[in-house]
């Protein structure tokens, strides 16, 4: 942002200083990231820059907590990255499908008590995680499905239903219903109709949806610490019990890892956003 | 119109008002039925297990169930002085059988919540009891500890009788009933949870003014920055909030600990000296840093959603009516933003108020809030009807903050990412 040729001094000295907090800001936001990176590939034991680390020895770093990560004695990771891959998938699953049908009945113009069923529906992403928590627990284990799998997948759908509504809602405020009509009124029947019209439209908005489904399932672990079993470990909950007990640099591959996937992520949602304004014609 | 105007008919002789009404009632179904599934699914494992929360919270029916004939005898008790010898027997009978069957620790544990002291007692009554005589209960029971011929006791027994009861309520503000049946709060040292409430409201609070004097700026920088470096730098926003809680607390843990980084930093600029590094975790600072960073992006999205929508001619037409850019901003650009400001403060304030994880990982003892108390309460004592009290607390204030947040932006208007 380059200042005209009049500005004032004083304005000027302002106008630094601004820039210079943002960049303080935006090195806050992301700084404590980039500090697992070159710890995780720390040689010792450890979470400090050894010397060797400082002076750029190539000996003081190595792969060895991400071989631990994979091949290490009792290693829980695998069971847990397993795990935590299943339930999120079919939470994902269970949280697109219910979230999407009833975004569709939300949009729609005839829709009564929308207000309230809306808040009902998103109700689970304003109450506190812990109350989540307590409340599914109770009823998972009434139900008998503590310690499942099964119980946590229901729990995530629970937790990852609303973001599906809010964003396919949002997709929908901007969809011509007309082209329904139009399908209908050349003889397709509503279930054709959804899967040829209105799902291809809708499809970045769904997905997107479904990667804060996934997101969700993937990251949380208030709610899993109620419900799992030791059977049911998650790479959250393996996290999180490093992270009480002892703070070890195999927690920094996993992290490592971790930040790789979000960056994934966040490039398919910017992309899928993107794309999806495109279609809208929101394009500036 | 007279009435003799002929009705709009469609073809198949059906008044079009009728056949409209049809259709749209036909459509409202139609809507409905699209949202029942999930509709149904939410309420039955979600909605209607926080009214079980609600039910377990005033139910105190465990120690009517144990003490079955204590209680029936107790009803023409006044109170006043010490029950007749029935209650006593009672209470024998009664004890007796939970001792067969093993679970008279639960009630020990009941009552102890009841009245501190009870502990003792019964477990001492447990041993005495096998050697008791039939008949004349009262002065055997009184024979085992002085606290047995105290009246307060046996009140605080009587007390525990009606089914449903507010004291779980009332001890998760640091209240109780006392003898009298006036409310009033418990001796000065004991007050654990008004702590926990105050700080918790104090650190969502503060969490939300931090977040905002750091999200506004760069909000405002991320709004008028040309596409190509916006779309840039947005990263940093979106890549934290995109990453694993449980990720950023670790780096933050590294980050602050004694030989951690920030202390280093603080060493070589000479703000502290090497042997007396702070302490910056496992306290309300370290809580402080790492819920705002993590809180920050909820902050920047909302405000910059609605600065976008701000036309930037808006400042320059202030800026040529004669006001210094101060006023321009202060009296234009500022009131635009408000909406913005009230989604973001309220959702970061939401947030940060049932906050669990992070507090738990780095706030050590005087930076836990009061969802580390329900937790607790949850895996440790087992007092789930105590923790589901302090959890329905937590959710009408959270409830009431999000209906604000309705009346002011709209459920409808939160946008993601």
């Amino acid at each position: 942002m380059a200042l005209p040729k009049y500005t004032e001094p004083h304005y000027r000295i302002w106008h630094y200083t601004y820039l210079f907090i943002c960049a303080c800001v935006f090195f806050f936001l992301i700084a404590p990231l980039f500090v697992i990176f070159p710890l995780s590939f720390n040689a010792e034991e450890f979470l400090v820059f050894s010397e060797g680390m400082k002076n750029l020895d190539p000996d003081a770093f190595s792969l060895r907590w991400y071989k631990d990560m994979i091949y290490g004695t009792k290693n829980p990771w695998g069971l847990a990255a397993k795990n935590s891959f299943i339930i999120a998938i079919f939470a994902t699953l269970g949280s697109v499908i219910l979230g999407t049908v009833a975004a569709l009945g939300l949009s729609s113009r005839h829709m009564p008590f929308k207000g309230l069923i809306m808040a009902t529906l998103i109700s689970p992403m304003i109450v506190p995680l812990i109350i989540s928590g307590v409340a599914i627990f109770f009823f998972m284990a009434k139900a008998g499905l503590a310690a499942s799998h099964t119980g946590i997948v229901l729990a995530h759908i629970i937790l990852g239903t609303p973001f599906v509504v809010i964003t396919v809602t949002a997709t929908l405020s901007g969809f011509d219903h007309s082209v329904t009509r139009a399908a209908s009124s050349l003889g397709s029947d509503p279930v054709n109709t959804f899967m040829k019209i209105t799902l291809p439209l809708i499809l970045p908005g769904v997905i997107s949806g479904g990667l804060f489904a996934f997101v969700t399932s993937f990251d949380e672990v208030v709610v899993v610490l109620f419900l799992a079993g030791l059977e049911n470990t998650t790479i959250p909950i393996q996290m999180w019990t490093g992270l009480r007990e002892q703070l070890s640099p195999t927690i920094l591959a996993v992290a490592t890892c971790l930040i790789i996937l979000s960056t994934l992520i966040l490039v398919t949602a910017e992309l899928l956003r993107r794309r999806s304004e495109r279609l809208r014609g929101i394009n500036r | 119109m007279s009435s003799e105007t002929q009705k709009i008919l469609t073809t198949d002789g059906i008044p079009l008002e009728v056949s409209l009404k049809k259709a749209e009632r036909k459509n409202k179904i139609k809507a409905f039925l699209l949202v029942t599934p999930l509709l149904l699914f939410l309420l039955i494992t979600y909605i209607f297990p926080i009214g079980d929360m609600l039910m377990r919270s005033i139910d105190d029916k465990m120690v009517t169930k144990m003490l079955p004939k204590t209680f029936k005898a107790m009803e023409t008790w006044d109170g006043k002085e010490l029950p007749p010898e029935e209650v006593f027997e009672a209470f024998y009978f009664d004890y007796k059988k939970l001792i067969e069957e093993k679970t008279f620790g639960k009630l020990s544990t009941q009552l102890n919540y009841t009245k501190n002291g009870f502990k003792s007692i019964l477990k001492k009554l447990q041993r005495k009891m096998k050697k008791f005589e039939d008949g004349n209960y009262k002065e055997q029971i009184m024979e085992v500890h002085s606290r047995w011929a105290n009246v307060e006791y046996w009140r605080a027994i009587k007390e525990r009788a009606p089914n449903y009861t507010s004291a779980k309520y009332l001890k998760g503000i640091d209240m109780y009933k006392n003898e009298d049946g006036k409310i009033v709060s418990v001796a000065e040292d004991r007050r654990v949870h008004r702590i926990l409430w105050v700080r918790t409201l104090e650190v969502a609070f503060f969490v939300t003014v931090l977040c905002f004097l750091m999200g506004y700026p760069i909000a405002h920088l991320l709004a008028t920055l040309p596409m190509k470096y916006s779309n840039l730098l947005m990263i940093c926003v979106l890549l934290p909030f995109w990453t694993s809680l449980l990720v950023r607390t670790a780096s933050w843990m590294i980050l602050l600990q004694q030989q951690g980084i920030v202390n280093d930093f603080f060493v070589m600029i000479g703000l502290v000296s090497d042997d007396a590094r702070p302490e910056m975790m496992y306290n309300k600072t370290g809580t402080y840093v790492a819920m705002t960073q993590i809180l920050l992006p909820f902050m920047v999205l909302p405000l910059y959603s609605v600065m976008k929508t701000i036309s930037p001619s808006l400042m320059r037409a202030g800026k040529s009516l004669g006001g210094t850019p101060f006023i321009a901003f202060w009296k234009v650009y500022f009131p635009l933003t408000i909406p913005g400001i009230g989604a973001g403060c309220l959702l970061v304030f939401i947030l940060a108020i049932g906050y669990y994880i992070t507090p738990a990982l780095v706030g050590g003892a005087s930076g836990t809030l009061i969802s580390n108390q329900i937790a607790f309460h949850m895996k440790s004592t087992l007092d789930w009807s105590f923790a589901s009290a302090m959890g329905l607390m937590l959710l009408s204030g959270v409830l009431a903050i999000y209906w604000v947040y309705n009346k002011l932006v709209g459920v409808d208007n939160i946008k993601l990412g």
